[in-house]
């Protein structure tokens, strides 16, 4: 070989292995793979127990692993889901339940009344609405291997509806021994009767979740709609991608590297709107909030915080966040989500129209002592960024001595469980928003369904607002229901435990080539997507 | 041998002031893991009981002779949050953030060093300017950036590479290197600067020296003499891509995070923000012990090119 032969050979190498490297890849892409669906979920899962954490991404995890005795379908309804039928005495106390036959844990062990009892009865020391129905003399008995009762001192009007929760502390169906564990700490073992089945051995902590399609799931006959029907996946295998960058998910998607972004930045939706390949899907309400903390100056204030509350500018905070116009609402007075069974504007009325002249004259009024006002600015999370600067300047706008202080998210997490002085490190508000079904009702939103005596950050407590949340828990007969309804938004709208910012909708992003994504719910029900 | 030995030896107690220091650091900076764990329903009972299942209500100087004992038996512990244990997860990293590593100097190593030399050879004219300003702009452009444009150039409009993710070695070599090309041009762009910089500085001293004048008097040819020039100007460049191996640890993070590389920076940034005590402790140690051994490996290498250095 000459030496001019052999430099051109090594001047072709390069080129050899990148042939080498694309033939490689197309020849691995012929072999026949198990259809599967990658999603870029809308954060890492690291707590793997949905009966612990309010996190939103275990709740996602639990529903494909888990399955629920009711679940609701698309309208909202509570459906039976495991269970096969269920029944009421005329005195609405005692509740019987039977479960469909054949069901099973993917261990293939049978799931059976014990399991479900000892799983409602860790449900019922962490949910709202699970504390509420133990308040009401709930109690849960196996009376043979598929039928369980619950027993109630008096009737509780939201046995289904807290069944099905599709929020935070959802009534999820864990094994005996695993729903018998202490609460103390998260339950690191993962065995459910859902849809897939969690493959540890391939769990990639913050990069990569796997799930495979349960061999064991007993599906409806029904079709599915929402968190009802069947759950019968269409996918071999499910794999979240955590990407951690926005715009390189994004791009992922673009490119066909994966098939599903769960949340996509509001930066990146009108961009994606343009890409053919890419199918915008609203992904049900949000509502941003004011969280504020009433234990400390000024904010333990009732009236400072009705000033606050008429000087926002609901269409600044959603647009502040980056929502193209389609996705937001201008202004919603509900608490309970604009469109909702649970939508009033009760009480709203006292705040509209917006007026800042009024406010600072209701600042003035307050007895507002030029106290600081902290603000606690997240640099990580964009949408929340360019609320909380909103939030800031609408405070400084009426005479508020505002201090805005930048830091990461998981910062604020641990501030915000501070009830110290804002001197001492404490803090007056942040934005943060919350989900549908966080939100829709007297008892599953947030803040305004805890009672007094929580630890949720801000410290919000109204006795006056526990009394009426407790009659409107009371009431059975919708035209009364709907009244404690109204009396309730009425007194929080006075109380003011949380400033709403607004009413929007996040969006999934979704491939063309994946099938059914008109079936997908505000979380993801993947198991309707096909490819 | 013996300095071998006994710099090996040297590394203990530094090890084990940067153990002590990094403990120290990460458990006395402000966030509290069982409250991140619990969430915010959490009462402070429920805080309290997963801080103690944790054990983290005993003292600090008990929690560090625990963690120091587990660690002199090669314990590294488990991460909090997922609890796995943490030799797992570094060993679920370590393989993509080596490969891009070692991908990226021997890039950088192969295009910078030629670069150097050709442009000290050509010092002045537009062929140096030319490379020069290459340098310049590759120091200059932020990595994240560049990453963007090759993403959108080379796996959006070309579809020659895959935008996000890493493929093991075990899966074959083309698609490893297939997964690999865009992150590590990304990051090698600036040791490329780096290195071309100092080799054209330092062969562009040593083409000065008599000793080259006389060999190119003699009539030897152009490339011996640049061998030779090489060779001499070899320690600066040696020591310049060790600490270059070194930054690239931290350096890493970005390139790993806009190519969704699950590698050591990406555990790092996540084990930070969510105060995982172990993680970091472990992954800072392992940082700490590769620095090191860098530092050694490139102490040793002097002694190839230069035999007048003897330990």
């Amino acid at each position: 070989m000459t030496s001019l032969s052999r430099s051109k050979h090594l001047a072709s190498a390069p080129g050899l292995l990148l042939a080498c490297a694309l033939a490689c890849s197309s020849a691995s892409a012929q072999t026949p793979a198990p259809k599967t669906l990658r999603l870029v979920p809308h954060a890492d899962v690291k707590v793997l127990d949905p009966t612990f954490t309010i996190a939103y991404i275990t709740r996602n995890f639990g529903y494909m692993v888990y399955d629920t005795l009711f679940g609701f379908d698309a309208q909202g309804v509570p459906q039976p889901q495991m269970v096969e039928k269920y029944s009421k005495s005329a005195d609405g106390k005692t509740w019987t339940f039977t479960l469909r036959a054949g069901l099973k844990f993917s261990d293939g062990s049978p799931v059976t009344s014990a399991d479900c009892v000892a799983s409602m009865q860790r449900w019922a020391t962490r949910d709202n609405t699970g504390k509420a129905l133990t308040a009401a003399g709930g109690e849960w008995k196996a009376v043979d291997a598929r039928t369980f009762t619950l027993t109630l001192k008096e009737p509780f009007g939201l046995v289904l509806d807290g069944l099905a929760k599709a929020s935070s502390y959802t009534a999820f169906i864990l094994p005996e021994r695993l729903a018998r564990l202490p609460t103390s700490a998260p339950i690191q073992e993962v065995l459910g009767s859902g849809p897939f089945v969690f493959k540890r051995d391939e769990w990639v902590p913050g990069s990569k979740v796997v799930f495979a399609k349960s061999p064991t799931y007993v599906g409806r006959t029904e079709a599915p709609s929402g968190f009802a029907g069947n759950k019968t996946a269409y996918m071999d295998r499910v794999e979240w991608l955590i990407l951690p960058d926005a715009n390189s998910a994004a791009a992922a998607l673009r490119a066909g590297e994966v098939d599903v972004l769960e949340e996509v930045p509001p930066d990146n939706i009108a961009p994606l709107m343009t890409d053919p390949s890419v199918r915008i899907v609203r992904r049900g309400f949000s509502q941003g909030y004011m969280a504020l903390n009433q234990a400390q100056p000024p904010f333990n204030n009732m009236a400072l915080r009705q000033a606050v509350m008429m000087a926002v500018n609901q269409e600044r905070f959603t647009a502040a966040m980056g929502y193209p116009v389609n996705l937001r609402m201008p202004y919603c007075a509900t608490l309970f989500i604009c469109g909702s069974a649970n939508d009033t504007a009760a009480g709203a009325e006292r705040y509209q129209p917006r007026d800042l002249n009024k406010a600072r004259q209701m600042v003035k009024d307050s007895g507002y002592k030029g106290e600081k006002v902290v603000v606690l600015v997240p640099t990580d999370i964009a949408y929340l960024n360019g609320a909380a600067l909103i939030a800031a300047q609408t405070l400084k706008s009426i005479g508020l001595n505002v201090d805005a202080q930048s830091m990461d998210w998981s910062s604020i997490v641990s501030r915000r469980a501070k009830k110290d002085p804002v001197d001492n490190g404490g803090w007056s508000t942040y934005v943060t928003s919350a989900g549908e079904f966080d939100l829709n009702s007297p008892i599953n939103n947030t803040n305004l369904g805890a009672a007094c005596g929580n630890t949720l950050p801000g410290w919000p407590c109204d006795e006056q607002l526990d009394k009426l949340r407790v009659a409107w828990i009371q009431q059975t007969e919708p035209a009364a229901r709907r009244a404690a309804l109204e009396a309730f938004q009425r007194r929080a709208y006075e109380a003011l435990p949380y400033i709403p910012v607004g009413q929007f909708s996040p969006a999934y992003a979704v491939r063309t080539s994946v099938k059914h994504s008109d079936r997908l719910w505000s979380t993801p029900n993947v198991w309707v997507l096909d490819k | 041998m013996n300095y071998l030995f006994s710099r090996i030896l040297a590394t203990l107690p530094v090890m084990a002031v940067v153990a002590c220091f990094v403990f120290l650091l990460i458990h006395l900076s402000p966030g509290d893991p069982a409250a991140l764990i619990a969430g915010d329903m959490a009462t402070v009972e429920d805080i309290e009981k997963l801080r103690a299942s944790l054990g983290l209500d005993q003292p600090l100087w008990q929690q560090f002779g625990l963690w120091a004992a587990r660690l002199a038996q090669g314990d590294l512990g488990v991460s909090i949050f997922t609890h796995v244990p943490v030799t797992q997860l570094l060993a679920q990293r370590i393989g993509p953030t080596a490969s891009i590593a070692l991908l990226t100097m021997a890039m950088a190593l192969v295009v910078a060093i030629p670069l150097g030399v050709l442009a000290a050879h050509n010092a002045g004219t537009w062929i140096d300017r030319l490379v020069m300003l290459f340098a310049v702009l590759a120091f200059s452009v932020p990595v994240f950036l560049i990453g963007y444009l090759l993403i959108y150039s080379f796996a959006i409009q070309l579809q020659w590479f895959p935008v996000q993710g890493y493929v093991p070695l075990s899966e074959g070599v083309g698609p490893w290197l297939r997964s690999l090309v865009l992150p590590c041009v990304n990051l090698a762009l600036v040791y490329i600067a780096l290195i071309t910089r100092m080799t054209r500085a330092t062969v562009l001293e040593v083409l000065h020296e008599d000793y080259i004048r006389t060999a190119r008097a003699k009539g030897l040819s152009l490339l011996p003499v640049l061998g030779h020039a090489l060779r001499n100007a070899a320690v600066p460049i040696a020591t310049t891509v060790g600490v270059g191996i070194a930054l690239l640890i931290g350096g890493v993070v970005v390139t790993e995070t806009v190519f969704a590389i699950p590698g050591i920076g990406r555990l790092v940034i996540d084990s930070v923000q969510r105060h995982d005590y172990p993680v970091i402790q472990s992954v800072l140690l392992l940082s700490a012990g590769v620095y090191v051994l860098i530092n050694l490996l490139i102490d040793l290498s002097y002694t190839l090119f230069d035999p007048r250095i003897r330990y």
